[in-house]
Formats: structure tokens, C-alpha cells, sequence
């Protein structure tokens, strides 16, 4: 059988899906980055200055810009797998012929092409407010596919787990947002007290953020081949999770 | 060749219930099979692993030869499911549907272009083929879940219960169309609580009550061995005493009706004959229930557990 026909048909079901509801999925980020690019970047940012080297705007523009990719490569994922468990069509993928990989691939290829897309959108409208030359475009651009791959995993496994819609809600509200806030979004750990600035080494958003930071702008607290590491180290571990879970009926088979 | 075969099939739920005990079955290629049981026998069970939904405990399942547990992909290939609820998106139009459906099972765009309208046109959905699939009637999501099963042509048709909750029409009209499917070479399964589709339709049966299958014969061989059929007599005139006829059971329905259960052996003529001697007129007659359906209680009164 030809996987690839199968892997393409839930791809573009995905991206359908997602910009059939457009004004939900990707206006909402335009609308609440531009706030943060305005209030933070413009009015507060005028008063703060320059941080290693770059002004206030230019520097968490990257911060910005990743965390719109993070939430949305999570969310889509999540809200789309847990409502085809929902609305039982899963079993359309559960007794057709595919692969659990090509399910896995096509829902997760379907979270990151979101994730790309809002970047996109964050990063046109931050150009409204900053002129940014990017210092180095392949780590630029490999952070942002990393970063949406592992988060369109990370909503894969929080669908199959959520029994009801509280469930997919939970993790980004309570998990990922604080994560994103203190993932070093609007400031340099290197501005925190040292305990501070140890405990957020624990947190892996910040590897992230900082290597997309170096990407577009050439500035990072962390080390950028430690930032791979993990951010793949993550992928990997989430990957074979999400097929673990898939191959045992985890969730969507009884 | 055996469409599917299953053997020493075992399923218990996490909360310990045995749901299958260790059935077997084989449907050949071309049968149109049916599947029946009270609510809660195991059919629903069954069909779930045929179709990988639910996993086995413990048995093997083979479709058209390829083990549904190491040949996977080839084995799922050859099925097709009409489930018994609603299982589409109901955000998706008619067409979107079934296209989709065709691209899970890797039929290129063009020739699923093709097959769809060819599907729906037979399940005359082609002219909703661009209504958003929630604003169907009943009969016509049924009819929809049906051409979405056809679109990769199965070589096995399961269908759990497709007829539920549609119009003696729709219903009959459906009828057709499974028999013409059949007739077409596609092997079915059906699951019905119809036993009047059953047995208008299926040419081999199993029974299956408490997880154990009680009865697994040809439809034919089945009925042959109901001993007692139970007839409803409408008179011309109405009668002030039961008739007495020796060798049939008589009873009462109303003034101007019998029941009468007659016994295989003694056939209907002497029925008739005894009745026109004491001036009872029939008008006409109709099976009192389904014959199947009598067959059917008998069966899983006989398998009731233990109390």
C-alpha cells in the first residue's frame, strides 16, 4: 500500500481543518503579539535599554515569536486528536490500513505546519515594530522546526491521555505558559539571582528560546549545542512514547 | 477460501469481564453471514477486533488468510466497517468523507475522485455530495457510513447493525442494496437485532450469548429445525367457542381470530379441513412471529448462566 497517499490525506485533512477556522487558530496570536510587541517591546522596553548588545524589542522578539510557535503546535495537535477521539473518528484510522508512524507523522506534521504558520504571522507583524537582520538563518530555522516538532508531540501524548476537554486544557495553562514566561521570553537569566538563574537551567523552554534568540539576533544565555541536544534528546524520547501509546491502544482502543 | 477465520478468540476487559470465551468461527468467501446475540453477548466485542478497535486477550483472526496480529496492513485491507454509531466528522461535507476514507487505504486522488461518486451515487448520496455531513437525516448518515466502507472495494463487509433506527422504507430499500453488494462478490458479515433481516438476507448464521457462540449453521438447516410453527388466523365470522382439532394447539385472540401452533409434522391441510367442517371460514393468515426470532429465544433461553 502506498503510506505516503495516507500520510498526505491527514496532513491536508489537518491544514484544512485548521484554516477553515481561521479567525480562531491564527488571528488570536497576530492579535496578542502585536499587544506584547506594543506594551512590553515599545512602551515599557523604551525605559528598560539595551541587553547583551541588542534593545529591549529586538530582544524578545525570538522569545515572542517561539512562544506562539510552542502553544500552537501543542494546541492544534491536541484539540484536533482529542476531538477525532470524541467524535469516535478515529476508528476511520484505527481499521484502515496505516501504520501507527504515518498516524503519528501526519497529526504531528499537522501541529508543526500550524506552529510554522503562526510563526510566520508573530514574525511579519514583529516586523512592524523592529527591523531584525537574522544572524544566522539555518539555526533560525532549525530551532523553529525543532521546537514545533517537539511540542506537536507533547499534544499528541496529552490527547491521548485527556478523557474529557478539561483535559487538553490543563497542561498549556498550568504547564506550558509558565514554562514560556519563564523560559527567559522577556529577560536574560543572567538578570536573575543566582539560585534563580540555576533552577532555570531545569527548564528546557529555555534552551529553546535562546537558541532561536542566537538564530535571529546572535544572543544566547546557554549553550546553542547543548540547546540541540536537549530539544532533540526530547523529540526522541517523545516520538517513541507517542508510538508506544499508539501501538498499545492507549487511550483509544479498550 | 475462508474470508475469515477465527480461532480460540478470547477478550477480557480490564475490569475482568470475560466478553469472549474462546470462539471460533469461519465465514467463507462470497457468505453473507450473520452475526446475532442479545445486547451484551460478545457480537459488538467481536466485531471490534475483527476490525482492530479493541484488542484481543488471548485467539487468532485471519481475513482472507492474512493474520490480523503479524500481517496487519493486508489483513485491515480487505475490510470494510459500517459501525453502529455515527463515526464521521460531522464537520466535513458527504464527499470530503469518503474521500478522505479513500486516502487512508492509498487510492490516488483521481481514481478516489471516481470511486466516491461511484459510491455515493449507489447509496443515491451524490446529490448531497456537498452538504456538511451533521445536517443528514438518519437513514442518510447510515447510507453514508455504508459508501464510506465501499470506497476501497472490501472483500469483507462488516455491518453492525446498519439498519438501526431507519424507516421500514430506507430499510428495505437497504436490503437491496446489500444483496446486490453480495451478489457482487463482497463477502458479509451482518449484526442485526432485526431477525426478519436476518433471515431475509443471510444464507449462514452464528449465535453467540455470554462470549460463547451457541449455535453456528446454515440459515436453512436452522429453520428446518423449528418444530412448531405459530399462525394467526383472521375468520369470516365470528366464533363463540375454540375450536377443538386434535393435534394443534388452539387459542383465542379475539372474536374473529385464532392463534394456532401447528406442529411441523402435521402440516396445514388438515387444519384447514377440520376448520370448513365446523363452519369456520379463514379469511387470511400471517405468522404469529418471526420464525428466526422463535428460533432465536430458544437458543439463549437454553444458554441462560446459572442463577
Amino acid at each position: 500500500m502506498n503510506y505516503s497517499i495516507a500520510f498526505r490525506t491527514i496532513v491536508v485533512k489537518e491544514v484544512q481543518r485548521f484554516m477553515r477556522i481561521w479567525p480562531q487558530t491564527l488571528l488570536p496570536p497576530a492579535m496578542t503579539t502585536a499587544l506584547y510587541f506594543l506594551i512590553f517591546g515599545k512602551l515599557i522596553g523604551d525605559r528598560i535599554g539595551v541587553i547583551d548588545g541588542a534593545s529591549y524589542m529586538e530582544y524578545i522578539v525570538p522569545g515572542v515569536i517561539l512562544m506562539a510557535v510552542i502553544s500552537h503546535s501543542y494546541a492544534n495537535v491536541v484539540s484536533s486528536f482529542y476531538s477525532t477521539k470524541f467524535q469516535r473518528h478515529i476508528e476511520e484510522l484505527l481499521v484502515a490500513p496505516i501504520p501507527n508512524i504515518v498516524i503519528l507523522a501526519g497529526y504531528v506534521s499537522g501541529g508543526i505546519i500550524r506552529g510554522l504558520m503562526v510563526g510566520v504571522v508573530v514574525s511579519v507583524i514583529s516586523l512592524a515594530f523592529t527591523d531584525i537582520q537574522v544572524a544566522h538563518p539555518g539555526i533560525a530555522v532549525a530551532v523553529f522546526i525543532l521546537t514545533a516538532t517537539l511540542f506537536a508531540l507533547a499534544g499528541f501524548i496529552n490527547a491521548v491521555f485527556a478523557d474529557s476537554f478539561d483535559d487538553i486544557a490543563i497542561i498549556p495553562s498550568f504547564v506550558l505558559t509558565p514554562l514560556s514566561y519563564l523560559g527567559g521570553v522577556f529577560y536574560s537569566v543572567a538578570m536573575l539571582p543566582e539560585i534563580w538563574q540555576k533552577i532555570s537551567l531545569g527548564n528546557p523552554i529555555l534552551y529553546m528560546i535562546n537558541a532561536f534568540r542566537y538564530g535571529l539576533i546572535g544572543v544566547t544565555d546557554v549553550n546553542i549545542r547543548i540547546a540541540f541536544a536537549i530539544t532533540t534528546g526530547f523529540i526522541v524520547v517523545l516520538a517513541f512514547f507517542s508510538l508506544y501509546l499508539l501501538n498499545k491502544g492507549v487511550g483509544i482502543k479498550t | 477460501m475462508t474470508a475469515l477465520s477465527i480461532q480460540k478468540l478470547t477478550k477480557i476487559y480490564s475490569n475482568g469481564f470475560r466478553a469472549l470465551n474462546s470462539i471460533d468461527l469461519a465465514v467463507e468467501t462470497g457468505d453473507f453471514f450473520a452475526l446475532l446475540g442479545p445486547n451484551g453477548a460478545g457480537k459488538s466485542t467481536t466485531i471490534g477486533i475483527i476490525s482492530s478497535l479493541i484488542n484481543a486477550s488471548g485467539g487468532v483472526v485471519e481475513i482472507f488468510g492474512h493474520d490480523l496480529h503479524n500481517d496487519r496492513e493486508r489483513a485491515k485491507n480487505c475490510i470494510g466497517l459500517v459501525p453502529q454509531e455515527i463515526n464521521f466528522n460531522q464537520f466535513e461535507t458527504v464527499r470530503s468523507i469518503v474521500m478522505i476514507q479513500a486516502g487512508y487505504y492509498g487510492i490516488k486522488r483521481k481514481e478516489a475522485l471516481v470511486r466516491s461518486e461511484k459510491c455515493l451515487r449507489q447509496m443515491d448520496l451524490w446529490d448531497r455530495r456537498d452538504t456538511v455531513s451533521r445536517r443528514l437525516s438518519g437513514g442518510m448518515k447510515r447510507r453514508l457510513m455504508i459508501a464510506r466502507a465501499m470506497v476501497h472495494s472490501p472483500r469483507l463487509l462488516i455491518l453492525d447493525e446498519p439498519t438501526a433506527g431507519v424507516d421500514i422504507e430506507i430499510r428495505r430499500s437497504m436490503w437491496d442494496l446489500m444483496r446486490e453488494v453480495n451478489r457482487q462478490g463482497t463477502t458479509i458479515i451482518l449484526t442485526t437485532h432485526y431477525l426478519e433481516e436476518a433471515e431475509s438476507l443471510c444464507r449462514n448464521i452464528a449465535i453467540i450469548n455470554h462470549g460463547r457462540i451457541v449455535e453456528h449453521s446454515d440459515m436453512a438447516s436452522l429453520l428446518a429445525r423449528l418444530h412448531v410453527n405459530h399462525f394467526v388466523l383472521d375468520l369470516a365470522a365470528p366464533v363463540t367457542a375454540v375450536p377443538v382439532i386434535p393435534g394443534y394447539q388452539i387459542d383465542q385472540l379475539s372474536a374473529r381470530s385464532l392463534s394456532v401452533a401447528v406442529p411441523q409434522q402435521q402440516g396445514l391441510n388438515k387444519l384447514f379441513a377440520q376448520l370448513s367442517e365446523q363452519n369456520i371460514q379463514v379469511v387470511s393468515m400471517k405468522n404469529k412471529a418471526n420464525r428466526l426470532e422463535q428460533l432465536f429465544m430458544d437458543l439463549i433461553g437454553q444458554n441462560q448462566p446459572p442463577l
